[in-house]
């Protein structure tokens, strides 16, 4: 996908006074902070199990190489086949070949945000391959040709009435009066269009929740059921994750389980949690006849033995992003990468450098929300501080404040100087009136919205030094 | 560096991810304590925490699957014994306003419905577009959540579970559990370690969606309606 994450300010300029997102971004506040509340309240062990959680995560990422072996041998036993791409090229070319081989002209696909990175739906469209996203919120952002603006909720920056729009200008078959006013009559045309769709497909694409070493499973958590019919019905399944994705065991699958939904949409669990694995069975009656598992790196492995290793331990619940101020504000698409909040400004740098992303650790108030809602307890502030220290030492795409902080750095450093010239400016400051505060240059962006306060004409360490002064002349004995 | 480079390019891309996989963990991968570490815990699996919920005696057990089940809009029937099954079903089809038809699998706990012909029209093999109702039978459910547990195979195809509009899931009141872990015992117990059928679901209510202004609509791909039969009565 094409990155805009250089223009994040142009971008989060634009989403703030943007109406329609303005009013859609009210959902996130409402539904999703309140619902992960509730399902967290309704279970006392959640925050030991969340601790368990992320001690199995960090478990299997201190073994990745044995688990990846043995994930492989289960997979391969029960007849599936294994794929290993390095990087997007990589997992784009495999997935054509397989597509290819299949003789596929339609492809159904279950919401991946894999297949987001690797850009897969324009590397088909390009072979002629028809790709059809049959999660609601991505068949809804496909008909627009955007992306994703939230891990989970795909279209959450979205109306109802917007989505109308998009469904009569797609589904021009269909009687041009028919009433469309509800939600529910807009789900019930998309379950009618897409059922057509899943028959007809050639090839299922899947992403995975987890892959399980034990047994070789691939794990789907969904509450539409459309990741079951893509993976279903037609008689190639892939699916397409990412390294780090292995749990051990099937009982280790269950302890994060108990913590995904509830971290994500605050339910108990998702109407579905489907394990697939190998193809059909000779018996079978129903199932794909080849299962196809792409293990894409793109620079996973790259993160082992550095400062973002825990990042590896995400389950993308979104979690981090319902509980951001900034992600509430501006919006996924603002951050303009594939994963935004902070789950993505701590992982987008490292699939594209930091040049590139430089804007999203900094787009960021440092209230710590995100780790302390986040059931991995993955450090997210301290990784986005860790992406500016690079950033800084590198060739930073962020010239001014660069320069700004060099500058402070250097008064900083020279007590004396640093005094004079804060206590000059104070003066200054103090002088002019309210309406001039208002306007002074390089506070534009916040002088709109609070008062800049007016400083005090004596700076803190004159005054402190002028009182300690004064409580040594009362203390001195009087003489005389 | 130019060398490096260009062996890893001649590498599989597998040997040059594990490659870089050990290197960023600082091992070789040989070492036999760490493959010990993962082999014992594959070999054996071990249930972490289990939440307190999920204990209790099996009357309890049940009492919360069902509650769990309805709290999620999901319609339950006890069912006192295998032979009232198929008059529980029809109930529930007429009720529904649905025809007397439904589809299943030749699963042994549908024995039943062959002691009634004429009650009901059955259906057999994998789910058509078409179908208005499939019925299912759950080898276990966890009362935690009130989640069901199916297994596919010919006995009962994944298809039913996701393309007719209605879905009816059998289950042996014996076989609700209270965690998933004890459901996963009773698949192995039954299969064998680390084998699994194509396809488990595991099935929490119908399908549903909030991706249009967070507002919850059921029927999204899959089923618009679960209904659940707890068949037996559950004794200690």
């Amino acid at each position: 996908m094409e990155q805009t994450s250089l223009h994040f300010r142009e971008n989060a300029t634009r989403a703030l006074a943007d109406p329609q997102l303005q009013r859609a971004l009210g959902n996130v506040k409402t539904g999703f902070i309140l619902k992960r509340a509730a399902a967290r309240a309704s279970l006392p062990e959640f925050d030991a199990l969340r601790d368990e959680a992320t001690a199995i995560k960090t478990h299997v990422i201190d073994h990745l190489d044995i688990y990846l072996e043995e994930y492989e041998r289960r997979v391969l036993a029960s007849g599936g086949h294994v794929h290993w791409a390095r990087d997007a090229a990589e997992a784009r070319e495999i997935v054509l070949a397989i597509c290819r081989e299949a003789g596929a002209k339609t492809v159904t696909k279950g919401k991946s945000m894999v297949s987001e990175e690797i850009g897969l739906n324009a590397a088909l469209e390009a072979e002629n391959i028809r790709p059809v996203e049959t999660d609601l919120g991505e068949y809804i952002i496909q008909l627009r040709r955007e992306k994703p603006s939230h891990i989970i909720a795909p279209a959450v920056h979205l109306n109802r009435d917007q989505i109308e729009g998009d469904f009569r200008a797609a589904h021009v078959d269909l009687p041009p009066e028919r009433d469309l006013s509800q939600i529910v009559e807009l789900v019930g045309e998309a379950r009618t269009v897409l059922r057509q769709q899943f028959l007809a497909a050639d090839v299922g694409i899947t992403g995975a929740n987890f892959l399980i070493a034990e047994t070789g499973s691939s794990v789907i958590v969904t509450n539409e059921g459309n990741g079951d019919l893509t993976q279903l019905l037609p008689r190639t399944h892939i699916v397409i994750a990412s390294l780090e994705k292995l749990v051990p065991t099937l009982e280790d699958a269950s302890t994060i389980l108990r913590v995904l939904a509830r971290s994500a949409t605050g339910q108990e669990m998702t109407s579905y949690t489907t394990f697939s694995t190998g193809p059909r069975r000779d018996e079978d009656p129903d199932g794909p006849d080849a299962y196809h598992v792409v293990l894409l790196d793109n620079g996973r492995s790259a993160m082992l033995g550095t400062d973002f290793q825990d990042m590896l331990r995400c389950i993308r619940c979104g979690a981090c992003l319902n509980h951001c101020p900034v992600y509430a504000a501006v919006g996924g698409h603002a951050y303009g990468s594939v994963y935004p909040g902070p789950m993505g400004a701590v992982l987008t740098p490292q699939l594209t450098g930091i040049h590139d992303a430089a804007h999203l650790p900094n787009a960021s108030t440092f209230c710590g929300r995100c780790q302390a809602v986040c059931p991995m307890h993955i450090p997210l502030p301290k990784m986005m501080r860790h992406w500016r220290e690079r950033d800084f030492a590198g060739q930073s795409a962020l010239a001014t404040p660069k320069l700004a902080i060099r500058a402070w750095a250097w008064f900083a450093k020279r007590p004396g100087f640093y005094r004079f010239a804060t206590a000059a400016q104070g003066r200054v400051l103090s002088l002019l009136p309210r309406s001039m505060l208002a306007k002074l240059p390089l506070a534009r962006g916040w002088t709109p919205y609070r008062v800049l306060p007016k400083p005090a004409s004596r700076p803190f360490l004159a005054q402190w030094e002028a009182r300690e002064q004064e409580k040594l002349r009362r203390e001195r004995p009087h003489h005389g | 560096m130019a060398e490096k480079v260009s062996t890893e390019k001649t590498m599989s891309a597998r040997d040059a991810i594990m490659a870089h996989v050990r290197k960023g963990l600082g091992v070789r991968g040989d070492e036999p304590g760490r493959r010990g570490v993962v082999q014992t815990r594959l070999r054996n699996p071990v249930a972490n925490l289990i939440p307190e919920r999920a204990k209790g005696t099996k009357p309890e057990l049940v009492k919360q699957f069902q509650t769990m089940l309805e709290n999620g809009g999901t319609g339950v029937v006890r069912v006192r014994t295998y032979k009232g099954v198929p008059d529980a079903v029809a109930t529930a089809l007429r009720e529904r306003n649905l025809p007397s038809r439904v589809r299943l699998g030749s699963d042994p706990f549908f024995r039943t419905f062959e002691a009634e012909p004429g009650l009901l029209e059955i259906l057999g093999g994998a789910a058509e577009a078409t179908d208005l109702v499939g019925l299912s039978h759950a080898f276990a459910g966890a009362s935690e959540t009130g989640t069901l547990f199916l297994a596919s195979g010919p006995d009962n195809p994944s298809t039913l579970n996701f393309l007719p509009e209605h879905h009816f899931v059998l289950i042996d009141a014996s076989d609700v559990f209270g965690s998933y872990e004890e459901c996963w015992v009773k698949l192995r117990g039954v299969l064998g370690a680390g084998v699994m059928p194509r396809t488990v679901n595991l099935i929490s209510g119908a399908s549903r969606t909030a991706d249009i202004e967070q507002t919850i609509v059921k029927g999204a791909h899959g089923p618009k309606s679960l209904a659940v039969f707890i068949v037996g009565s559950a004794r200690e």
